[in-house]
């Protein structure tokens, strides 16, 4: 929301400060996110009064003028303007002032100048040299009694500050020059009043005239027949008016709001909306067809070219103002063109109405038309502010345009309300402050943002009438925020308070991710949070509805893809070295009608060297399918510690205690350069089953044996099959077994390879014989030997490998 | 080289004390007698040496020992027996020489060595790793609450329209959705389902509602987790981002104990000097609803343009919780009180590490990880080892 500090400054009748009123605003719950000087830059302009005439002795489109610029010295002056009229005042910048818009739009600092040989000492201007307008046919008259030399900001009200203010959108009144004045009218302690219309005085608009749900105005028949959307709806006939270009003033203050003027009639429709916050519209009388005027549900197929010229089709969801013949206006949204005021308009409808706010919103969201009086709509204005809006109006355009106001105004109202009464405890006040506030604050700080209140201390509460303007209160909680906010937040003390710890337990998953995170950081790699919406999808992915993108329209379902991406691009950077990792949420269809199935996965990526580089030589080794193996071993043991990983062909697989695939790691394709190093990478679920700490195993008090058995394992006999086979057969004795090595030579028999396994044996209760392991030993060799047909590799090719 | 440099060779001296002590007894065969030179001078031998004499006394084919061993099975009963011994008490003795020596050398290598070393050569490093700045902001954020009593929870990221929305009293058809830009699921909802259309949560909010109606209070929750909004990617927006929010809810809970609670948040989050300030502002889910801003962490409240020249910087909005959010969670909402803040883990991963662009956060550029990772952020410079 644009406000202009001068406007402002109008209703409050005190010089304000930007920062100040940023600062008030800010604390009140209306942050200015900006603060624009508007025209500042005209200080070192002046009035000039131009005195003499006279034509240029060397060219005929130039004249020369004697300026008075409020010193001794008459200055001469060539001017090319042809309005320049002696006796009438205009901008005038001397030698050393600087021209806001000069040649080229930019700045220019006037020097003395001959001009065909006429000496000119200074430069009367045009609008769009000082950035007051596009006029550039000449120079801009000035309609001020300021005496000559007067800055021109002190001369005409031009010099503001355009505060943007954040107004949350619970606080239509904001929206209005009055309501903000309101607030800082409370927060200074000064009253505040509607600023005179220049040029008004004398004119006394009458009250309106009440009627139901239909009545005249004019020889116009005004009907509400959807009195849900339109509760509220008044309207009024000016004659003879003169449509043509606004006062300065009110340009200026359309202006410092950032709005266009168009003519004198809208702009006292947009003024009024800008000040009280009430959409108006005028209407070319003339325009109107068969002597009535509708509000009713638009018919489907109707269509409607609104006032930006767009043709829009209207649905029966959406209110309309039609005459005799059709649709003539969208409610709450936008006029239509085909009434729109124009320079050969001479009588005038104007209308004010309450429109609901939301079928305005639902149908400027269906037309995608926001304006500035469907934000107003949309949030709700003051239902009993019509009256004063509308009268306000006619005020202005009766002294902008004159015409004659041919009868009271038209209030159509089929069933009058009062504004709400809520009820405040100031015991509740202070349950939810924390502090006691004594009543007449409460009251004082009611009464200041307009509610009326009475005090009814015999049953312990404030009786508050609430203003149409705030349709944010409506219960007693919104009368306590009011009171905290006047009372001012800062005013609140800040003490810890003794409290009672939760009652509710922590989740899990946060503390597994976390040991997860610790695990993989100290692992080397780098934790990455990625978008869970993407480009990628398979039968079973979740869909968007309304994604902005196509490249983020599905939910992802693995994590890993988008890691890859990323060491993709970090390939692209030319860096070797990616170890990356991410845990988030994976998305998968569960069916129509169903939520989808959310997973929290952790998925792990790396490529490049095992250690950083070192001049002694090592760090040169890349990563390999072990190092992943072993990652992976490690964050199944803490995602998914039921789990275990299997190798299924060449990748490697996790599954949890019923079999269900939980995850899986090997090499990964990527789109690599041909200097990278192979990618590796796993994914896995993370299970959020709270975890128990393993139970103590009672350190050995034995002493151990142990046993080597290098054995000749065939062409596709895995080593774990072999240690399940050996644990199984050796029972209980068998602490430990351990790949020591894998060794492939020609000295072997053809197609097998050799594999060194120790063997750990224990008995916890005694020393074990050396006779009871070499039976271990060889029942082992029989069992692998029968059952796999693994024979042990003989001594002597033993001390070859 | 000086003498002084180098280091006491205590080490050389108790390594040979095993062997040394007890081999020159006889063993009371003379073909072992015959060995026991050889054990004395084991001390002496150089590494070549030592290597082809460990083979020659104890080596499984034809070491000395070995074949003493094998020459076992010849002997009388009672004779084997203390043979045996012997045998076995000697390659123990050798086994000890052998090693200690082997010891020795090695020790004496590394000294050699050592005493050359450059010790400005760079050292040898491992790989690190790190969380996300925004993991490790979330952590800390959670971390201080901890102390203050609360657990964590966490709910789905899919969710309906009446925790999203309706249950934090969120008007239909409101302009405070606006604030919300929803992204919707292209999934119908089920018959019958009360909870209105699938939508990707737009706070963690929903989850407050969750914790609300699994019980009664006392509530002290924190909330992190990702939320969804249908936002263009630039420099300050994604569609989806972290967020975490905080619950406390009992009786006799007030707008101070709000104030209280977060203006220490922000001195144990930020530094123990940091000012803030509480202003007015807007949420359906909270009433009085506040925005809390702190002083600008670049220019200390001096105003620069990072914080607009207002000194301030807005970092999380809170409030006490509308009295129809807990009546929505069949609590009574005259002897319940609660407060609720929510701020994004992201935003403020930017202020502490002076990021300048979310979508950093976003990426898995390692150069960005690895400067952002170092122990401290990147305003010590360190460097990891």
């Amino acid at each position: 929301m644009n406000i202009s500090l001068r406007w402002l400054e109008d209703f409050l009748r005190r010089e304000l400060d930007p920062a100040d009123v940023t600062g008030r605003l800010a604390m009140l719950g209306a942050p200015v996110d900006a603060v624009e000087p508007l025209h500042r830059d005209l200080s070192e302009i002046v009035v000039g009064l131009v005195e003499d005439v006279r034509p240029h002795p060397n060219a005929d489109r130039l004249r020369v003028t004697s300026v008075n610029d409020g010193t001794e010295r008459r200055l001469a002056v060539v001017c090319g303007a042809p309005n320049v009229t002696a006796g009438k005042k205009y901008p005038f910048a001397r030698v050393g002032a600087t021209v806001p818009h000069g040649k080229g739009g930019v700045p220019m600092k006037l020097e003395k100048a001959r001009l065909r040989g006429e000496v000119s000492e200074g430069m009367l201007c045009s609008a769009r040299e000082l950035g007051l307008g596009q006029e550039h046919d000449g120079i801009l008259e000035l309609d001020t009694d300021a005496a000559p030399g007067t800055p021109l900001p002190a001369a005409l009200p031009l010099a503001d500050y355009r505060l943007v203010v954040d107004v949350t959108p619970n606080r239509p009144d904001l929206l209005g020059h009055k309501g903000m004045a309101r607030e800082l009218s409370a927060s200074y302690g000064t009253p505040f009043r509607l600023p005179q219309i220049p040029g008004a005085a004398g004119i006394d608009v009458p009250h309106a005239r009440r009627e139901g749900a239909a009545g005249s105005a004019g020889r116009l028949r005004v009907t509400i027949e959807d009195p849900q959307s339109c509760p509220r709806f008044h309207a009024a006939v000016i004659r003879g008016a003169r449509v043509g270009p606004a006062p300065e003033w009110l340009r200026r203050r359309l202006e410092s709001v950032g709005v266009r003027s168009i003519n004198n009639v809208v702009d006292a429709t947009n003024y009024v909306m800008f000040e009280l916050n009430q959409p108006m519209h005028a209407y070319d009388l003339a325009l109107l067809r068969g002597g009535s005027l509708v509000v009713r549900r638009a018919r489907a197929g109707e269509r409607l070219v609104t006032l930006d010229g767009v043709e829009r089709p209207l649905t029966p969801d959406m209110v309309a103002i039609a005459d005799a013949e059709g649709v003539i206006g969208l409610a709450g949204v936008m006029g239509g063109a085909g009434t729109e005021v124009s320079d050969a308009t001479r009588d005038i409808l104007l209308e004010a109405a309450w429109w609901d706010p939301g079928r305005t919103r639902r149908a400027r969201r269906a037309l995608n038309l926001s304006t500035e009086a469907s934000h107003r709509f949309e949030r709700g204005i003051d239902l009993w502010g019509g009256d004063a809006a509308m009268r306000r109006c006619i005020e202005l355009v009766l002294a902008t345009a004159g015409g004659e106001l041919a009868e009271p105004p038209l209030d159509l109202w089929p069933t009058p309300t009062h504004p709400p009464r809520i009820f405040l405890r100031p015991a509740r006040v202070t349950q939810l402050l924390g502090v006691e506030l004594p009543w007449h604050e409460l009251e004082r700080h009611l009464v200041a943002v307009g509610a009326t209140v009475v005090s009814k201390p015999e049953d312990g509460r404030i009786a508050v009438d609430v203003p149409g303007w705030r349709p944010d209160l409506q219960r007693e909680i919104d009368l306590i925020e009011e009171v905290a906010r006047l009372h001012g937040y800062d005013s609140f003390p800040a003490e810890l308070r003794p409290f009672r710890l939760g009652t509710r337990a922590d989740a899990p998953e946060e503390a597994i991710a976390a040991s997860l995170r610790r695990r993989l950081a100290a692992e080397g790699f780098y934790e990455v949070v990625s978008l869970p919406l993407g480009g990628d999808h398979a039968a079973d992915s979740v869909r968007l509805l309304n994604p902005l993108a196509t490249d983020e329209a599905w939910l992802r379902r693995r994590l890993l893809p988008g890691l890859v991406r990323l060491v993709e691009a970090n390939w692209a950077n030319h860096v070797a070295d990616v170890r990356l990792f991410e845990i988030g949420t994976a998305f998968t269809d569960a069916g129509a009608g169903r939520r989808p199935a959310e997973e929290r996965r952790v998925a792990a990526v790396l490529t490049g060297r095992r250690e950083p580089a070192h001049w002694s030589g090592t760090g040169e080794a890349r990563f390999d399918i072990w190092d992943l193996k072993g990652r992976l071993e490690a964050a199944v043991a803490l995602a998914i510690p039921e789990a275990e990983v299997q190798v299924e062909g060449q990748a490697l697989v996790v599954r949890d205690g019923e079999g269900r695939v939980v995850g899986q790691g090997g090499p990964l394709s990527a789109d690599a350069p041909p200097w990278a190093a192979p990618l590796f990478g796993f994914e896995l679920l993370v299970d959020s089953a709270p975890r128990r700490p393993a139970p103590f195993t009672p350190l050995p008090t034995t002493p151990s044996s142990e046993r080597v058995l290098a054995l000749l394992l065939p062409e596709g006999v895995h080593a774990q099959q072999v240690e399940t086979v050996l644990r199984r057969a050796a029972g209980a004795l068998l602490e430990r077994v351990d790949v020591e090595s894998d060794y492939r030579g020609a000295e072997l028999p053809a197609g097998t390879r050799s594999v060194a396994f120790r063997l750990t044996f224990r008995a916890p209760d005694r020393t074990l014989r050396d006779s009871e392991v070499d039976e271990a030993e060889s029942r082992l060799l029989a069992t692998v030997a029968e059952e796999l047909g693994i024979q042990r590799r003989d001594a002597a090719s033993r001390d070859g490998g | 080289m000086t003498g002084s440099a180098r280091p006491p060779t205590t080490a050389t001296n108790d390594s040979t004390d095993p062997a040394g002590s007890v081999t020159m007894a006889s063993t009371g065969f003379p073909e072992l007698d015959a060995l026991l030179p050889r054990l004395a001078a084991v001390p002496a031998l150089e590494a070549a040496a030592l290597e082809a004499e460990q083979v020659a006394v104890l080596g499984r084919k034809s070491g000395l020992l070995t074949a003493a061993l094998k020459s076992l099975s010849s002997l009388p009963v009672d004779e084997r027996k203390r043979f045996g011994a012997a045998v076995n008490q000697l390659k123990g003795q050798f086994e000890a020489a052998f090693a200690a020596r082997a010891e020795a050398l090695e020790a004496e290598r590394r000294r050699r060595e050592a005493a050359g070393l450059d010790l400005t050569m760079p050292g040898r490093r491992r790989w690190v790793g790190a969380e996300h700045p925004v993991t490790r902001v979330v952590d800390e954020i959670v971390g201080i609450f901890r102390e203050l009593g609360f657990a964590v929870a966490t709910g789905p990221e899919v969710e309906t329209e009446w925790y999203n929305f309706l249950a934090l009293n969120f008007p239909a058809d409101h302009p405070a959705m606006d604030m919300h830009d929803t992204l919707y699921l292209d999934t119908p909802p089920a018959e019958g389902e009360p909870g209105g259309r699938l939508l990707l949560r737009t706070h963690t909010s929903p989850v407050q509602i969750r914790t609300l109606l699994a019980g009664p209070p006392p509530v002290r929750v924190v909330i992190p987790g990702m939320v969804y909004r249908n936002d263009a990617i630039d420099a300050s927006h994604l569609p989806a981002f972290s967020q975490i929010e905080g619950l406390a809810v009992d009786e006799g809970i007030s707008f101070v104990d709000l104030k209280a609670t977060l203006t220490h948040f922000a001195r144990r989050f930020f530094s123990p000097a940091t000012r803030s300030r509480f202003r007015p502002s807007f949420f359906p889910f909270t009433e009085p609803s506040a925005e809390m801003d702190v002083e600008c962490q670049l220019c200390h409240g001096r105003g620069c343009p990072a914080c607009k020249g207002t000194g301030w910087m807005e970092i999380l909005g809170c409030g006490m919780v509308h009295p129809a959010v807990l009546e929505n969670c069949k609590l009574d909402s005259e002897r319940y009180t609660g407060w609720a803040f929510g701020m994004g883990p992201h935003r403020i991963a930017l202020l502490r590490y002076g990021v300048p662009d979310i979508r950093l956060l976003l990426g898995g550029d390692m150069r960005f990880l690895e400067q952002v990772g170092r122990p401290g952020g990147t305003d010590t410079g360190g460097v990891d080892a």
